[in-house]
């Protein structure tokens, strides 16, 4: 699936759809999306480009694993959820900062639990698809 | 108390780390663990010998009545002692026994984990903790008993042992569980003042059946006693360990412990009387055709246990008296004569006593312990034995109806007991040295000093009861029987019938030891009977098991997707259907219904055309992008009803799956057809049927009237509690926040999953 058009587009859609995937990942508290679609969006945005340019292609421009999304994203998650033990309550209790933040909105535990999120799902979706694709 | 029962665990988990310092010198200092958990008992005696009990509570599941409470009374103390006693010199000796052997560091975790288990097992008094100790001593037990794990004998044995204590572990989990319900707790001290209440409810019987399957498995009771001579296999300090002292008086303990809460009944006492009866006369028995040392002593300890549950089921306050006073007598006796075997395994590579003799010339410290073991097992007086025998014949003899059956059951296994002691302490230390012998020497003090020790310890308490009498015999009696009856015992009882029975039994036993003289052909007869035996019965269901299993995993899984697939969906479409054969309740009111867009059958239309396409076409390809299109179908329809995160999910979700199958098919060969017409005709059919089925549920849901109260709460709360205005995401990360952690941690599974079967594949691929 080498076209000139294919691989033209996906060059521009890569840093489209993951800042959209960003864009939708921000606005889960209150509107439709999250973490979980989000994180879909931003794998397939990397999965188009690596269909049109090849998967070497695609890992050069993440550099690193995307496995490592995987740890790093349970442990966002984990902290986000384990950090209001600090002022004694109970686990996974949200807390929310009591200014909005410009651009962002209201930033509080549920937020950084859904970039937990996201960045897993990106991780574990370009890893298995990597995976397979390069092995099969 | 609940740092001196968790010791051993603690230790038993720093073993890895300490792994070179225990197989250099180090090793020396592991026994002390036991000895100072032994001086910490020791300490609780006065307190102990004046009837007062010790109690520590610490709460651990408070919700569910399970707490980590521990009770030190009189029969606690006196298996506490034999746990750490007997404990510290099997370490000792262990030291020395498996010297220089590359898994001692293992040993000595798996036996401190033992001795905890041990320890918890006996000080418990929730019951449920008492359960889990159970089965912390029957896991510990099987590492102990296969511990040489390149015998598959050994492995054989372990597994069998496992698997018939395991059995007894999951019938006293059901006893407890009845038990605490029936009670109203599972706390032992509890329940003893509600023992009338229990004995007269409805449970009784089934309470005491699960009790008595658990106490009979783990204690080798016939049936279930032939789990015990294969343990045999294990190293010998294991033999002495668990066979005199620890596992296998577990159940005898069990028995014990609850005899003031359930015994006294009819049911308690004939089955007891009975099991204990034929377990202690069919083990005897057994015992005098063995040639293995190890092996007399296996039959020999089940004859005792069997002993033991006799007495408890007599319930007689003598009984129980006697009770208490054999499990110490066994133990001290028992325990030398595994050592001494151990000893002379060691030094001269046999434990086969129609080969050995004259070894006193060689050892002789070894051979002392021996005889003072085999006189105190013989009952002459003035061993401790003597009064143990003593006291067995004076509870057998005042039973009135039954007294001349069960006292003559008590001499013909005494007498047995008495040949399998001499045959094991005697036999092999007298007589002509035989050349190979020769060049035998005595191990390492550490191995002959603790079997010297016990046997010396059966000689003292024997000559001088009074040592014992009030500080450890009596508060074990006190609780067996729950009151403060004093109890008195001495050597010498004057010219009676007992004394009479005694000297009968030891004339008896000396004349079968001079007649009966054990060899292979003796032991070929008897093994003639074993095709009925209960173990060769066990064996063959063994056999059969794994034939059906074998069976069932080729039929249910012999690998094929397809295979699954049917089975699942004939499954349920059984399922289903005998659920919709029992009524259907099927009911649209088309008035409350919406009217039909233009849309919506559009996106009906494209599905059903898609259907077609993804079931005829010739092409993968195409089947899979017409899969993708159905998913996008449904993916408006969700739009159309407002579940737009639904949607989007399940827009990029259907998108990924379609990118996945395209990466694996683009590596298949050409799509052909391999299954018959008649295979195809059957899926379909299968498939109609289900998708109908599943088609007619959803449509009887539809007439069920919708409780809303879950998502009105959630629609409610969601920006009051969690501050969001999209309730679906709130649900995700916030009230549902702990599934999510839990799902997306299975998510990384499965891509570590996939990563490591596929790469690792290639790996070894490349290598070759």
């Amino acid at each position: 699936m080498k076209t000139i058009i294919f691989k033209t587009a996906s060059t521009y859609l890569l840093p489209l759809l993951v800042l959209f995937s960003i864009f939708i990942l921000l606005r889960g508290h209150y509107l439709p999306g999250g973490g979980f679609v989000g994180g879909l969006i931003a794998s397939i945005a990397f999965v188009i480009h690596s269909f049109a340019n090849g998967i070497d292609q695609t890992k050069s421009i993440i550099k690193f694993h995307p496995g490592f999304l995987m740890p790093i994203g349970l442990a966002i998650a984990l902290l986000s959820g384990a950090a209001p033990l600090l002022i004694g309550e109970s686990f996974m209790t949200g807390l929310w900062f009591e200014e909005p933040v410009s651009v962002i909105g209201m930033v509080g535990s549920a937020l950084f639990f859904d970039t937990g999120v996201y960045l897993v799902v990106i991780g574990v979706t370009l890893t298995i698809i990597f995976t397979i694709s390069e092995t099969l | 108390m609940i740092v001196a029962i968790l010791s051993g665990f603690i230790v038993a988990s720093m073993i890895p780390i300490l792994s070179k310092l225990i197989k250099g010198k180090g090793s020396i200092l592991l026994p002390f663990l036991p000895l100072a958990l032994f001086a910490y008992f020791i300490s609780f005696l006065p307190q102990i010998s004046n009837g007062i009990p010790i109690d520590r509570f610490y709460s651990w599941v408070p919700s569910f009545g399970i707490d980590l409470s521990f009770r030190l009374d009189g029969l606690s103390m006196l298996f506490a002692l034999l746990i750490t006693g007997i404990g510290t010199l099997v370490f000792f000796y262990t030291f020395s026994y498996l010297k220089g052997h590359p898994y001692l560091d293992r040993f000595y975790g798996y036996l401190s984990m033992f001795m905890a288990s041990m320890l918890g097992l006996v000080l418990s008094d929730n019951i449920i903790t008492l359960f889990i100790f159970w089965e912390l001593t029957s896991i510990s037990s099987f590492f102990l008993i296969g511990f040489n794990n390149d015998d598959p004998n050994s492995r054989k044995s372990a597994l069998l042992a496992l698997s018939i204590t395991g059995l007894g572990g999951l019938f006293l989990l059901a006893g407890v569980l009845l038990l605490g319900a029936t009670g109203g707790t599972y706390s032992i001290q509890e329940l003893l003042s509600q023992s009338e209440a229990l004995k007269s409810s409805s449970n009784y019987n089934w309470i005491i059946f699960l009790l008595f399957i658990a106490a009979f498995t783990k204690s080798a009771q016939f049936p279930f006693h032939f789990w015990l001579p294969g343990a045999m296999k294990a190293p010998t300090p294991v033999s002495t360990y668990l066979h005199s002292a620890t596992m296998v008086k577990a159940g005898i303990y069990l028995l014990a412990r609850f005899t003031p809460v359930l015994g006294g009944t009819v049911e308690w006492n004939t089955t007891l009387i009975v099991v204990g009866a034929v377990t202690m006369t069919y083990a005897a028995i057994h015992a005098l055709f063995r040639l293995d040392m190890k092996g007399i002593l296996a039959y020999s300890t089940i004859s005792a246990l069997g002993i033991l549950v006799f007495l408890i089921g007599l319930g007689t306050e003598q009984a129980l008296l006697a009770a208490g006073v054999f499990i110490l007598v066994h133990a001290l006796y028992k325990a030398t004569l595994f050592l001494v075997t151990g000893i002379v395994d060691h030094e001269t590579g046999t434990r086969d006593v129609s080969v050995l003799s004259g070894l006193r010339k060689v050892m002789m410290p070894v051979a002392i312990a021996a005889f003072l073991a085999a006189l105190s097992n013989a009952g002459a007086p003035p061993f401790f034995g003597f009064i143990g025998k003593d006291l067995i014949y004076e509870a057998t003899l005042h039973l009135g109806d039954w007294a001349y059956v069960l006292t003559g059951a008590a001499i013909v296994t005494n007498v047995c007991l008495l040949f399998a002691g001499l045959l094991a302490g005697y036999k092999p230390f007298v007589g002509a040295l035989p050349a190979q012998f020769e060049k035998v020497h005595l191990p390492h003090p550490t191995m002959w000093v603790p079997p010297l020790i016990l046997a010396g310890l059966g000689l003292i308490f024997g000559l001088f009861p009074s040592l014992i009498e009030k500080s450890i015999i009596q508060p074990v009696f006190s609780s067996l029987v729950n009151n403060d009856t004093l109890i008195h015992i001495k050597l010498w009882h004057g010219f009676n019938i007992v004394l009479g029975l005694s000297l009968l039994t030891l004339t008896l036993g000396a004349m079968l030891y001079w007649k009966l003289k054990p060899s292979e052909s003796l032991l070929s007869k008897t093994l003639r009977f074993e095709v009925i035996s209960p173990k060769s019965l066990a064996e063959k269901f063994r056999a059969f098991f794994i034939v059906l299993a074998q069976f069932w995993t080729g039929f249910f899984q012999n690998g094929y997707l397809r295979n699954y697939v049917i089975t699942i969906l004939g499954f349920l479409t059984l399922l289903l259907g005998y659920r919709l054969y029992q009524g259907v309740n099927l009911y649209i009111d088309f008035a409350s219904l919406t009217d039909l867009t233009i849309y919506e059958v559009i996106v009906v239309i494209i599905m059903a055309v898609s259907i077609i396409f993804t079931v005829f076409s010739k092409s993968r390809l195409v089947a899979v992008a017409s899969l993708g299109v159905i998913g996008y179908a449904i993916c408006l329809i969700f739009l159309f009803y407002s579940a737009p995160d639904l949607a989007m999910t399940q827009f990029s979700i259907d998108t990924l799956t379609v990118i996945l199958f395209v990466l694996v098919i683009y590596n298949l060969p050409k799509y052909k057809t391999f299954s018959s017409i008649g295979v195809r005709i059957r899926d379909g059919v299968l498939s109609i049927f289900f998708g109908t089925l599943i088609a007619i549920l959803t449509l009887e849901v539809l007439s069920e009237p919708l409780n809303r109260e879950t998502s009105i709460f959630y629609a409610e709360s969601a920006y009051l509690l969690a501050k969001g205005k999209n309730v679906v995401n709130v649900i995700l990360v916030d009230f549902r926040g702990f599934d999510t952690i839990v799902e997306i941690t299975v998510l990384v599974i499965a891509a570590i999953g996939v990563f490591s079967l596929l790469k690792l594949r290639l790996k070894s691929i490349e290598k070759e």
